[in-house]
């Protein structure tokens, strides 16, 4: 029986990984882990591809121009870029602090069932498509900011120049405050998860030293969880930098760079969405693909920075 | 022995299937087209009664946008394109060099700009002439009860507030028409922004597509914006006046938009710009839009097909456009198309059925 056993030969081996499933399963996961390397891949090569025209027509001044000219054809990158970094930003600036302080509220304070109806609402906005973001900023937020809020902040703190100038509703202030109430959710659903990890022993231990609640929270748990909160929040700015639709509808599409948040703006994926299926000529469609091609860098260079961040305040951790 | 008979029964399936699926494609020929959205509307209702009256040929049309439909036409994956803006000479050039013949410009309708605005304490129609809207577009005017304003509009209490310019964020012929415009009224206009289907815009906020401007004009006081007149008309919406060449303030209408095409000389190829036509009744701020079809459709059962369309287009077809409030072409325009689908000019444009019988029925 020994002997019989170890004299199959290698095909049989196969076969038989085979028949166990191994083989097949090893198969299909490397394939679909090698289709996401091929999609990334296949990416940049089109975007670099397509705007062969554009990148040397403009060379580097493309990232530097500010003008964008489509009866001219002559197009910048950088009021677009100013429009997505400053939404983000502001948007970022805006969510951080609201969204950590729901979730630790929801994590470490609420009853639980409240904890557990108010985060399945929470999950339930994230997936609410980003359009209706929009409407909610055209039909609700641009009118309160116009009539309530924008009056308020040019009595008191208008003499900075973010808040000079006419405000029209259609503005950079109202991208960033639609863009911070889309990402809000990520922040505290994946906030909230990740503070329920912390265990137990490390609040325990610090109410035994002594510690309020609230030190406990601030002091222990929050530190403990960092890493985790880090990550929820670049997962919200990557949907920042890229969100469309609702950017478009109330940033008041106008590529040039204000200092004031009152004035129209225009970011990178909105003008992409809005003149890409129009592009009136060949170079015009190139630089829309340039300008994905900038977005891309942006978000590469952003979350390249985030890990780098992260890798080191582990190491701090240590 | 039995291989070979399973090999001749497979190989007879495929023929017979293969015949059926040939039989079955020239039952029903299908032309495919893209490109503007504007006369998306009007191109669907008559694709649907053309298809009504000719079983055999079914268009299909997708509303993809002008630089959609040049590009698609000049790659040469569609059997014709549409826009409404003519292509340029480079872009014939590029059609010339992907395909290696001409394209033919076939107007179909026509549209027109139309300005909208919001001013509170104001009713009714206000009057515009280019050179102030143009003032208005580059910043110059910024005040409603600018004096230039206030002269063209006596009797009229205008506020002294900011005016909001609002256009479209997205390319569109509707641009197009309006800074084909500006460019002709106002040469600081044309030097400094032009006339193309998006701009460098001066000032103001971008609405995308016809129901982002109307939006943003109706929820910003005192703004000032221009719109597709159908899409004004379709939504009730009020808009003003422009004054036309003859010094007179016309509104929008389907018969003020007609008589504009019937006031400017239309060359052979029809690609020409009718902004601030001659005539007393025209309306300064419309355009064709059209049809972009190759002079040879490689397939030549599509060749006829769309040559057949075409004559029924500006026959029975222009008398389904005010319906939808489209502006018909004038009897001149249809006469010289008339010429260029090789028709004598006083032929009876009827359905072609009658002019081109079918085969065998």
């Amino acid at each position: 029986m020994a002997t019989s056993q170890a004299v199959v030969r290698p095909a049989n081996r196969f076969f038989r990984r085979v028949r166990e499933g191994n083989e097949i399963a090893y198969t299909i996961t490397v394939i679909c882990a090698a289709s996401i390397l091929l999609v990334t891949v296949l990416l940049v090569f089109q975007l670099w591809n397509n705007s062969g025209i554009a990148r040397h027509k403009f060379g580097w001044s493309f990232i530097g121009s500010q003008t964008w000219d489509p009866v001219n054809e002559d197009f910048g990158a950088l009021p677009l870029a100013f429009g997505t970094l400053v939404s983000s930003a502001l948007a970022l600036l805006i969510a951080v602090p609201s969204g950590l302080m729901a979730a630790i509220f929801l994590a470490e304070l609420a009853p639980p069932k409240a904890s557990d109806v108010l985060t399945f609402l929470i999950e339930l906005l994230a997936a609410v498509p980003s359009v209706i973001y929009g409407l909610l900023g055209i039909f609700l937020l641009v009118p309160i900011l116009k009539d309530h809020v924008v009056p308020v902040l040019k009595s008191t703190l208008g003499w900075l120049p973010i808040f000079s100038g006419p405000f029209y509703g259609y503005s950079m202030l109202a991208a960033g405050l639609v863009l911070a109430i889309m990402i809000i959710p990520f922040i505290v659903s994946v906030s909230r998860e990740v503070l329920l990890a912390v265990p137990v022993e490390q609040r325990e231990a610090a109410l035994g030293l002594g510690a309020t609640r609230w030190e406990a929270t601030w002091q222990i748990v929050i530190p403990y969880a960092s890493r985790g909160i880090y990550g929820s929040i670049f997962l919200a700015l990557a949907r920042a930098l890229g969100e469309t639709m609702a950017v478009t509808m109330v940033i008041g599409n106008n590529p040039k760079i204000a200092m004031s948040l009152l004035a129209p703006g225009y970011s990178i994926a909105a003008v992409i969405a809005n003149e890409f299926s129009e592009a009136s000529s060949a170079m015009h469609a190139a630089s829309l693909t340039e300008l994905g091609l900038v977005l891309f860098a942006i978000t590469v260079i952003i979350n390249g920075a985030a890990r780098l961040m992260m890798l080191t305040t582990a190491e701090h951790a240590k | 022995m039995k291989k070979i008979q399973w090999g001749w029964l497979k190989s007879s399936m495929l023929a017979v299937a293969l015949l059926a699926f040939a039989a079955a494609s020239s039952a029903q020929l299908t032309v495919t087209g893209a490109g503007a959205s504007f006369p998306y509307p009007m191109y669907s209702k008559w694709f649907d009664e053309y298809h009504k009256a000719h079983p055999d040929t079914q268009i299909n049309y997708q509303s993809i946008g002008s630089g959609g439909g040049i590009k698609n036409i000049t790659d040469g994956t569609v059997d014709f394109g549409a826009s409404d803006m003519p292509m340029t000479d480079k872009q014939l050039a590029e059609y010339r060099t992907a395909q290696n013949q001409g394209i033919q410009h076939f107007p179909t309708v026509l549209g027109a700009a139309v300005p909208l605005y919001n001013v509170p304490g104001v009713s009714g129609d206000l009057n515009f002439s280019g050179p102030v809207l143009a003032d208005i577009f580059l910043g110059k005017i910024t005040k409603w009860n600018d004096a230039a304003i206030v002269k063209e509009n006596p009797g009229v209490k205008l506020p002294a507030t900011e005016i909001v310019v609002v256009h479209r964020s997205d390319p569109s012929g509707t641009t197009f028409m309006w800074t084909d415009f500006l460019s002709k009224v106002s040469p600081e206009w044309k030097s400094k922004v032009g006339a193309n289907t998006a701009v460098n815009w001066p000032v103001g906020l971008g609405g995308k597509g016809s129901e982002g401007v109307t939006g943003t004009v109706k929820q910003t006081a005192n703004s000032l914006g221009y719109v597709e007149l159908l899409y004004a008309k379709q939504n009730k919406l009020a808009y003003g006046k422009v004054k036309n060449s003859s010094g007179k303030f016309i509104k929008a209408e389907v018969d003020s938009v007609s008589a504009a095409a019937a006031g400017v000389e239309v060359p052979a190829d029809f690609r020409v710009s009718i902004t601030d036509p001659k005539g007393d009744k025209a309306y300064p701020v419309s355009s064709f839009t059209w049809l972009l079809v190759p002079e040879k459709i490689k397939d030549p059962a599509k060749d006829k097909a769309v040559h057949d369309f075409l004559v029924w287009m500006i026959g029975p077809g222009q008398t389904l456009t005010a319906a939808l409030d489209y502006a018909p072409l004038p009897k001149s325009v249809v006469d010289m198309e008339k010429k260029a689908l090789g028709l004598a000019a006083d032929a009876p444009v009827k359905s072609p059925a009658k002019a081109a019988p079918k085969k065998g029925k």
